[in-house]
């Protein structure tokens, strides 16, 4: 029996979780575990809060180890604590909150800071840094009141969060105290390249600039440059740098530079006490990437689980910008010096841009811009330190696969690369981890290794290398790699599958999926609602919606809760209701005790929290139709008040809203649609931000489409103007049917235009007969209708499902 | 070892899930396509989501909330996501229909 040690993790992060993983890989009970975290989050993937604030990605997606990760491996974990004091005699840490814990061993993982320049103002409210998920939520709270933002630092961070800030809408300055972007990672060309680019995203920049002063009252209003220029911002982001957070490290008497001091085995100069990740120092290096702290976390894991290491030898690092549609690629040393030569191409014409560093035959250093494609080949060539003499050119001009010429080919080049190296730095996976998925998993394509291992499936840029770690490992067995299908189940698209259900005439989602050779048979959670949306809509008379293939939401028909509570929404048509409807809604609420009633945006009331066995009662007792404020599907028509009362108001948008609304009550689509009908340009009920938005103007009304407030604001683009009451449903109509036969399912309206442009559709709209023929489409489908809550109220094989079986009876024997 | 009658085969729809409470843990119980039945703790591992919201596919369910995917069989996480949740045995009395459960005690 060995005795169990303590081991105290101070700091509850990427780099100390990852060696704690490793050391319960390596030696499952050999320490009782105590993490302290100043942050009140589990372990997060930091490198990804820039798609967070990109929008697309929740806080919640970002997460690495739920609370449950803690408590099945037995590891106590005070979040929101930090410690603040460590007694070396005692071998004891204390934390804020008064937690003593004692330790054999303690790994310092505090991480760092960013770098706030010491500026006169820089205390104002609204100045941040871009570091954690508190400053991501300040900048989104931010974005919601405040229009104008700056960023402080041109380099990758800032750049990443000046994109951010270009999604929530906020107009954004880069200022940067070089002469061009990146310089860190870039030459002059690559940076210049990088700018372009960024200003036709909409991303201005102020080059050469010194910050002296920020300046406001409480909150930063402006800020002052050294030329006593002056920009206004109502947000400050400082993305200058960070700094090893290493304060505590100090207090304990640990030797620190820059960061605190470590040798190749993580040691730091107490003993029991070693250090990873940003806030350690490595032979004069600290780190603020995230391969090199995992390689040092896996080498002091396994000293602290007693398995061999050969030590940390440092890294060269790579970087890649995460911003999209732009291609950025940096690793080693990428500028020239007196003992190198350089290699480059530029083509201004295509936007692309490739160097490379050469020193002594060997390649140093790279940087590419436009076509980062050959980036992880080239970062093996700079990491494996080989001899391309004679093959520089060739390397530039794309890196030729097997081998050809003299040097190692990519087969040797995968040979000798060693087991724990990182393949995907974004997920932490190693080449051991794919010749895994290869060998014992089955994994054939680049798809299967990555849903079996999460390689590459953050940013894509390690996609090469395991394309040939593929190959390596799998020699001819390697599978097609299919065009990516609407789902993991098949490889057809959207058009492929309608396309072949018309010709087919297929007629039930099961028959689609063994026609079409789906390689699961029940398919899954994405192909099932999409093709029982696509065969609904394309044989709106025959075909049984198939309740089991769609999401809870559109089976219970009520919003399903965190808690697995439900909502209930019934239809207010046109915003507009009455003293004896909100009576009985009041009276409902009640008598269900329902935890809250509240009004949603779209002028309707909700009431949340209600247990699922109650949802058919409280449908019977409100007897209203319902709302589908939970299908995708018309949900609203807001309207303001109109010529009905409003002073301004030059044309009755009350009626129209409500004439609208209940045409199309129970008309499903590929997404939720929300309408709105203003009764004069100033536009109260906000219809340019809706997927279709019609506002009266003098004698004639405006028809706007493809506008979107949600994830991505869109403003709405102009359809047509019509003069008729008539022609607005004409319109209205014929315009969402195109929608429902042409979009893909789960894809809003605003996407969709994206995607076809609004030329596209009013092109397809302009022949009146086209457009009647859609509308008689629509018909027929909204003709199959019925009302899901009342048909679940009046059919006892469907209300069954909403309770749960009565009363277990115990069998005695 | 304690055996329940839980209700009937009828009670179930194809591809759907009823619950019920046993000693304080709520389990579904599943009707796969094939006409079998499987009970599962109806908690998903990761947030706690109902599992007899979600869709069923073969032989797993997607849980409502976050779209991870069990394997009813058997009570295990799909690749890539990890975990485990407890499994009942059940029985169906060939003749009358009845189901029964049986839950270690």
């Amino acid at each position: 029996m060995s005795t169990t040690k303590k081991l105290v993790l101070v700091g509850n992060g990427m780099a100390g979780i990852r060696t704690i993983e490793h050391i319960l890989k390596l030696a499952p009970h050999a320490y009782e575990i105590t993490v302290f975290g100043a942050e009140p989050h589990p372990n997060y993937n930091r490198i990804m809060l820039s798609s967070v604030l990109a929008g697309g990605t929740s806080i919640e997606d970002i997460v690495i180890n739920e609370w449950s990760w803690y408590e099945e491996n037995g590891i106590q974990v005070y979040p929101g604590d930090p410690v603040v004091q460590i007694n070396t005699e005692r071998k004891e840490v204390v934390s804020q909150n008064g937690v003593r814990a004692s330790y054999d061993e303690l790994i310092m993982a505090t991480g760092s800071q960013a770098f706030i320049l010491p500026l006169p103002g820089a205390n104002k409210k609204g100045v941040i840094g871009f570091r954690d998920i508190k400053d991501c939520e300040t900048m989104m709270e931010a974005s919601q009141k405040y229009r104008k933002a700056a960023v402080i630092g041109g380099g990758l961070l800032g750049l990443e969060a000046a994109r951010g800030l270009l999604n929530l809408g906020m107009d954004v300055t880069v200022i940067h105290i070089n002469g061009h972007l990146m310089d860190r990672n870039l030459d002059l060309p690559a940076g210049l390249m990088l700018q372009r680019e960024l200003e036709e995203q909409g991303m201005k920049f102020l080059l050469n600039k010194h910050t002296e002063e920020i300046t406001g009252k409480h909150r930063v209003k402006a800020i002052r440059f050294t030329d006593q220029t002056v920009l206004e911002a109502d947000l400050v982001v400082m993305a200058v740098g960070i700094r090893p957070q290493v304060e505590l490290a100090r207090n304990t008497g640990l030797d620190v530079n820059r960061g605190v001091i470590i040798d190749d085995y993580m040691h730091t100069s107490i003993p029991g006490i070693s250090a990873v990740g940003e806030c350690a120092e490595h032979r004069g290096i600290a780190y603020g990437l995230v391969a090199p702290l995992y390689e040092q976390g896996m080498v002091l894991a396994k000293r602290l689980a007693g398995a061999a290491t050969e030590g940390y030898a440092g890294s060269v690092t790579s970087t890649k910008l995460k911003v999209s549609s732009v291609d950025v690629f940096s690793a080693g040393q990428f500028k020239d010096a007196a003992d190198t030569r350089s290699i480059r191409i530029q083509d201004d014409v295509d936007g692309v841009y490739k160097k490379m560093v050469i020193k002594d035959g060997q390649l140093i250093g790279a940087v590419l811009f436009g076509d980062t494609t050959d980036g992880a080949s080239l970062f093996s060539l700079i990491k494996s330190g080989e001899n391309i003499r004679g093959r520089e050119k060739e390397i530039l001009l794309g890196v030729p696969s097997g081998s050809s010429g003299s040097g190692p080919s990519v087969a040797e080049r995968m040979a000798s690369m060693t087991d724990d190296e990182i393949v995907c730095g974004c997920n932490g996976v190693t080449k051991a981890s794919i010749g895994d998925a290869v060998l014992n998993k089955g994994c054939n394509t680049l798809g299967a290794i990555k849903s079996c291992t999460k390689a590459s499936a953050s940013c894509g840029g390690c996609k090469p290398i395991i394309e040939n770690l593929l190959t390596y490992y799998a020699g001819d067995n390697v599978g097609e790699q299919t065009k990516e299908g609407i789902c993991g189940c098949t490889s057809y698209d959207r058009d492929e599958i309608v396309a072949q259900i018309k010709e087919m005439g297929l007629k039930s989602v099961k028959e689609v999926m063994n026609v079409l050779g789906w390689n699961e048979s029940e398919g899954c959670s994405k192909c099932r609602p999409s093709l029982n949306y696509y065969l609904g809509m394309i044989w709106p008379a025959e075909y049984r919606d198939e309740r089991v293939s769609k999401f809870t939401n559109e089976r219970y028909h009520a919003n399903i809760q965190k808690d697995g509570t439900y909502s209930v929404i019934p239809r207010i048509y046109g915003g507009v209701t009455s003293p004896a409807e909100l009576i009985k809604i009041a009276t409902v609420a009640e008598k269900y005790d329902v935890p809250m009633v509240k009004f949603t945006g779209g002028q309707r009331l909700d009431l949340l929290g209600v247990q699922k066995e109650n949802l058919p009662k409280i449908w019977e007792e409100l007897d209203m139709p319902s709302g589908f404020g939970y299908g995708k599907a018309l949900r609203t028509v807001k309207t303001c008040v109109g010529n009905t009362f409003c002073r301004f108001g030059t044309q009755d948008s009350i009626e129209m809203g409500i004439r609208l609304e209940k045409k199309l009550d129970k008309m499903v689509a590929p997404a939720k649609v929300k309408l709105a009908v203003s009764g004069c340009p100033r536009n109260c009920a906000e219809a340019t931000i809706k997927d279709l938005g019609v506002v009266a103007i003098d004698g004639a009304w405006e028809i706007h489409v493809g506008g979107n407030a949600g994830v991505k604001v869109r403003t709405a683009e102009l359809l047509c103007t019509v003069k008729t009451d008539a022609e607005v449903e004409e319109w209205t109509y014929a315009y969402l049917q195109y929608y429902r036969e042409n979009a893909k399912w789960n894809e809003r309206t605003a996407a969709w235009i994206e995607r076809v442009g609004l030329d596209h559709v009013k092109e397809a709209l302009a022949d009146r007969d086209v457009r009647l023929a859609l509308i008689e489409r629509l018909e027929v489908t909204l003709g199959h209708t019925v009302d899901p809550w009342k048909e679940i109220i009046e059919d006892e094989k469907l209300r069954k499902n909403f309770t749960p079986l009565s009363g277990a009876e115990p069998v005695t024997h | 070892m304690n055996k329940f009658r839980i209700g009937h085969l009828a009670d179930i729809d194809e591809k759907g899930a009823r619950t019920f409470l046993i000693q304080d843990t709520e389990i579904a119980v599943f009707k796969l396509s094939d006409g079998s039945l499987h009970a599962v703790e109806n908690r998903c591992p990761h947030k706690g989501g109902k599992l007899s919201e979600g869709m069923v596919c073969g032989t797993a369910v997607h849980c409502p909330l976050h779209d991870w995917k069990i394997d009813l069989r058997n009570g295990k996480v799909h690749e890539p996501d990890k975990g485990c949740l407890n499994t009942y045995k059940t029985e169906v009395d060939g003749k009358s229909g009845e189901i029964y459960i049986t839950i270690a005690g």
